[in-house]
């Protein structure tokens, strides 16, 4: 499903917590983005090693963030929903997935395409610095999770 | 020399040698996860230990190997005792290892527990990590009880994967209630989990409190007890209303021995519980 028309869809986004707050005029231009998007439980939202070219703004749901390998089953190493983004590999080359990402409750997301996305921001720098700050923060908290994920706190 | 200290009056040892232990009889055991056993103990004569607050622990006696500081997970007014126990050691080992009809040792109960006087009125965020829950339960039962004491009550709990999770019937029938929250999140799992996956503190932000009229009971790791608390003050609860329960090596369990010690305090006599307003300058300290 594809719509940018409805208001309400547009407030739920300006009211999104990532998105809160921000310049309106580059809240507006990130909403004129958007294309909202409903995935079904079990429905992929990202693979690992595919073309990363969207950021997930999330509205309702749960996403589970899975890595594996070959001889390995998949692991979930955290799940991410509702007033949470999801993706950040479409920011940074080689712009490909580094997880699966995979709906484990119905998910309701504002989809922003990223090549369209880092126009914006090298547009207006200003903008791109606002959203960094934005960004930036998303990154460090769970880089801090995984750590205390590696520490294994609740082993023997 | 012991007898010279004077015991917590109210203790079982008070009515003798205050590291003497009185006999219970294990009535029942259950296995909670592949290392993790609840085992339901009972007097074996009219002599039991004082019921215990929410929050204390007792020295479990594993007859010829040792004592281990145990937290109560429920007791019950005919002197039932319950306990969870992780099998870690020689003594948690001995003890997982009873069967019903067998004999364990109990003094107690020991340390300060829980303050839900002082919680009365407030929100309650509980937030437990792995073995953290059982000490919290009872906190738990005291609400589902006298539920018009408190507002508003969201619980946190956090294990290793889902084969870890404890009490796992009794999380589903408090997922139901309405009158709390319970959010239940594993640091790992496969895809058979549809629930949340990573560290307790990625659930705070959907918890609803108001910080300044709420009092947050974390038990845990040390080092999610610490993240966690930092979290809940960040988001305005109050330290000296941030409780954390402490696990050292707690040995007489009277403060006496010292084995307990952290900064100033003595965990067995002046924790469990501690506030995090008295903690704080201790918790990342590795020395202490």
């Amino acid at each position: 499903m594809s719509s940018r028309t409805t208001e309400d869809f547009r407030e739920a986004v300006r009211r999104h917590p990532f998105l809160e707050g921000l310049d309106p005029a580059f809240l507006d231009a990130m909403v004129r983005l958007g294309v909202e998007r409903r995935f079904r439980v079990d429905e992929h939202l990202a693979r690992e090693g595919a073309p990363a070219n969207v950021l997930y703004i999330l509205l309702d749901g749960k996403v589970a963030l899975e890595v594996g390998a070959a001889d390995h089953p998949a692991l979930t190493v955290q799940t991410v929903g509702a007033g949470e983004v999801l993706g950040w590999s479409w920011l940074v080359a080689p712009y490909r997935w580094r997880f699966d990402a995979r709906a484990v409750k119905p998910v309701h997301a504002v989809e922003i395409e990223g090549g369209a996305l880092r126009r914006l921001l090298s547009e207006h720098p200003d903008w791109g610095y606002q959203f960094l700050l934005r960004f930036l923060p998303v990154l460090a908290e769970r880089l801090e999770n995984t750590r205390i994920q590696l520490l294994d706190i609740h082993a023997r | 020399m012991l007898a010279d200290v004077a015991p917590d009056p109210t203790s079982s040892a008070a009515a003798g040698h205050p590291l003497a232990p009185l006999p219970y009889r294990v009535r029942a055991v259950a296995t909670e996860t592949a290392d993790t056993t609840t085992l339901t103990i009972e007097p074996r004569s009219t002599r039991s230990v004082p019921a215990p607050a929410p929050g204390q622990f007792v020295m479990l006696y594993a007859f010829g190997v040792g004592e281990s500081p145990i937290g109560v997970s429920a007791h019950r007014a005919d002197g039932t005792l319950v306990h969870t126990v992780r099998n870690v050691g020689k003594v948690t080992s001995a003890l997982a290892r009873l069967t019903p009809g067998d004999t364990v040792g109990v003094r107690g109960p020991y340390g300060r527990g829980w303050p839900l006087q002082e919680a009365r009125g407030q929100d309650l965020v509980i937030v437990a990590g792995g073995l953290g829950l059982p000490p919290l339960r009872p906190v738990l039962y005291e609400v589902f009880e006298n539920r018009d004491r408190y507002g508003r009550v969201e619980v946190i709990y956090g294990a290793r994967t889902p084969k870890d999770l404890i009490y796992y019937e009794e999380l589903q029938s408090w997922r139901r209630r309405s009158d709390l929250r319970i959010q239940v999140t594993v640091d790992a799992a496969g895809r058979d989990w549809y629930g949340d996956v990573g560290v307790v503190t990625t659930r705070l932000p959907d918890v609803r409190f108001d910080g300044s009229r709420t009092s947050a009971f974390i038990c845990g790791p040390e080092i999610m007890m610490r993240l966690t608390a930092q979290a809940v003050v960040a988001r305005g609860v109050r330290p000296e209303a941030t409780w954390v329960s402490m696990e050292r090596n707690m040995k007489c369990a009277v403060a006496l021995c010292g084995h307990c010690q952290f900064g100033p305090t003595f965990v067995c006599r002046d924790g469990p519980v501690l506030s995090y307003r008295a903690l704080e300058p201790f918790l990342a300290v590795k020395e202490v």
